[in-house]
């Protein structure tokens, strides 16, 4: 025994060392997309007997009104949310200077991302409220009527990205910050005796040395928007009349609300967002296979 | 540096910049202020539209009241019994799992590395409802720790992500210089790599604590009783029965906000250095 332990001590190390993390996350993350799937063929309630129904569930969701709002809304999620990543750029370039006292004014602008977005969305409620919110007074002041952001289908899905976007450009902020910190001086000062600056700088020199930090920027991103449920759930609970649902949030709402408890249904609904999310996220794995193996 | 640095400027704008910043950040924190304003606004200011002028006078009454006829301390406990489980137990096993990527050549490493990514991105919908009926099954729905081994599973994912790296920017030659000594692998972990990990355990600890005790979505999912409820959810529901009372609201949101923002003001360089982790190469 302890000359086999001896001898293959270094093939069997990792296996140890990899068996207890690797057995929990094959049990609560990996199965379970599997899982999903199988579920997803089937018409059950979460504690009846399952019946086995094909592709009816999707079929069904082909004709659903409510999905394609929700999709719709996921698109709009996903292309406003890259605003998070310029606009991060431009308040860590505006903070990236040393004056007295900005150590704290960074950690204060990176502030909304330590908060949960349950306190955000509760935040932004407030500062929506019709009559006395902040931003319906502003509007009521600029424009003579005030909206009702969250209560008006033209506006809600908006409305609930604007709240999910501070936070995102907190966060985006500080991994340029980061990057900026690591410019290289001497290239920096190189460009600037060859006479460039604003624009062209940062296009030609500064960016190309952020792009570790852009492309994290761009996967938090990314995964941030689609995730989407906590702003919705608390802002407007996927109203008026379900136009500020999102994929995320029909799904939760099919499987488990008081709306009924539909698990097939809604396992359906989340190998749709699932599939949407594995284009993205094959991309970025790409990516970082190509980085490690390059090596 | 870029840009150019403020103190090569000329007098006026250099003055121009130390007034644009905390305008800049006033106008960014504006929801975040004026909840914490509302959140000591007495009641009779609301009553009168006294929405945005200086409270008559400071109510902590707010917070009192909060505490006295909601079960927001228990909330809160239920959080830090969630939370400081998941964070000892999730980093237990991504210092082991990220130790074996980062240390041992074997044929699947990097699959299994790339698993653990990969999973970490995944929408928590399409996990949903096997997770449920598996805790439900194993007796552990509406307990803190049914929530906290999910956590624990999931957190996995991008810890060994984290750790992995961070091991494998470790010199090496530490390693092979005491297998020549003849040390066991175990006693290499534990003697050689963990004393040296202890700015990633520092950071991925910090990190996860403010995830977890801002995660909601799971939160719904996994328990459903003011007795085990963690402080996001037990806020959304009090939020239902708090309508148009936004002094309550307000000040249950600050205390609900509070420990992950203590959390990051004390470990601030730990925070920033894990959350920008390959931000840098």
């Amino acid at each position: 025994m302890s000359a086999y332990w001896k001898t293959n001590q270094r093939r069997l190390a990792p296996w140890l060392f990899l068996a207890p993390g690797l057995f929990m996350f094959m049990l609560y993350v990996i199965i379970p997309i599997f899982q999903s799937v199988f579920v997803s063929f089937q018409d059950w309630d979460g504690l009846g007997e399952a019946r086995w129904i094909g592709v009816d569930n999707y079929v069904e969701l082909m004709d659903d009104d409510a999905f394609y709002t929700s999709l719709k809304n996921n698109v709009i999620w996903l292309a406003l949310y890259m605003l998070a990543v310029p606009a991060g750029l431009l308040i860590a370039i505006f903070l990236n200077q040393t004056i007295a006292g900005m150590r704290l004014y960074k950690s204060l602008f990176f502030f909304p991302f330590v908060i949960s977005q349950v306190v955000v969305g509760l935040m932004f409620s407030w500062f929506y409220a019709p009559n006395f919110g902040l931003f319906y007074n502003l509007l009521e002041w600029l424009t003579g009527t005030g909206t009702a952001v969250l209560a008006d289908d033209r506006f809600v899905t908006y409305g609930i990205i604007v709240a999910g976007l501070w936070p995102q450009i907190a966060y985006v902020m500080i991994l340029y910050l980061t990057g900026l910190n690591n410019v290289a001086p001497d290239q920096v000062e190189a460009a600037r005796l060859d006479g460039a600056k604003g624009w062209r700088m940062l296009w030609y020199v500064i960016l190309p040395q952020l792009r570790p930090a852009t492309f994290i920027a761009v996967v938090v991103t990314v995964i941030g928007a689609l995730r989407s449920f906590d702003l919705v759930s608390i802002m407007t609970n996927g109203g008026p009349y379900g136009t500020s649902r999102v994929l995320s949030f029909y799904m939760y709402e099919q499987a488990l609300s008081e709306y009924g408890y539909r698990m097939g249904y809604g396992a359906a609904i989340a190998v749709v967002l699932f599939a949407i999310m594995m284009i993205f996220i094959s991309g970025f794995i790409w990516k970082m296979w190509r980085d490690e193996t390059e090596r | 540096m870029f840009p150019r640095p403020i103190t090569q400027l000329s007098a006026p704008s250099q003055t121009l910049y130390k007034i644009a910043v905390p305008v800049a950040l006033f106008l960014w924190l504006l929801p975040l202020l004026g909840v914490a304003l509302t959140s000591v606004r007495p009641a009779s200011d609301l009553a009168q539209g006294n929405y945005f002028g200086l409270p008559s006078a400071l109510a902590f009454e707010n917070y009192a009241t909060v505490f006295r006829n909601t079960p927001m301390l228990q909330y809160m406990l239920n959080s830090f019994w969630v939370t400081i489980p998941t964070v000892i137990g999730a980093i237990t096993l991504s210092c082991m799992t990220g130790f074996a990527l980062a240390i041992y050549r074997f044929p699947s490493n990097l699959i299994v590395f790339f698993m653990f990514v990969a999973g970490n991105f995944v929408p928590f919908q399409i996990l949903m409802v096997p997770v449920r009926d598996l805790t439900l099954s194993l007796g552990m729905y509406n307990t803190w720790y049914g929530l906290a081994l999910f956590h624990i599973a999931f957190q996995t994912g991008f810890c060994t992500l984290f750790m992995r790296n961070f091991i494998k920017a470790l010199p090496f030659e530490l390693i092979e210089a005491a297998r020549v000594e003849g040390v066991a692998e175990w006693r290499i972990f534990w003697f050689i790599v963990i004393p040296l990990m202890r700015p990633a355990i520092a950071a991925l600890s910090v990190l996860v604590f403010t995830f977890i005790w801002n995660d909601f979505f799971w939160a719904t999912v996994l328990t459903n009783s003011a007795a085990t409820q963690p402080v996001t959810a037990g806020l959304s529901s009090l939020n239902g029965q708090w309508i148009a009372q936004w002094h309550l609201v307000s000040a249950g949101s600050i205390l609900a906000a509070l420990p992950p923002v203590v959390m990051f003001f004390m470990m601030q360089k730990h925070f920033i250095a894990g959350l920008t982790l390959g931000a840098v190469k």
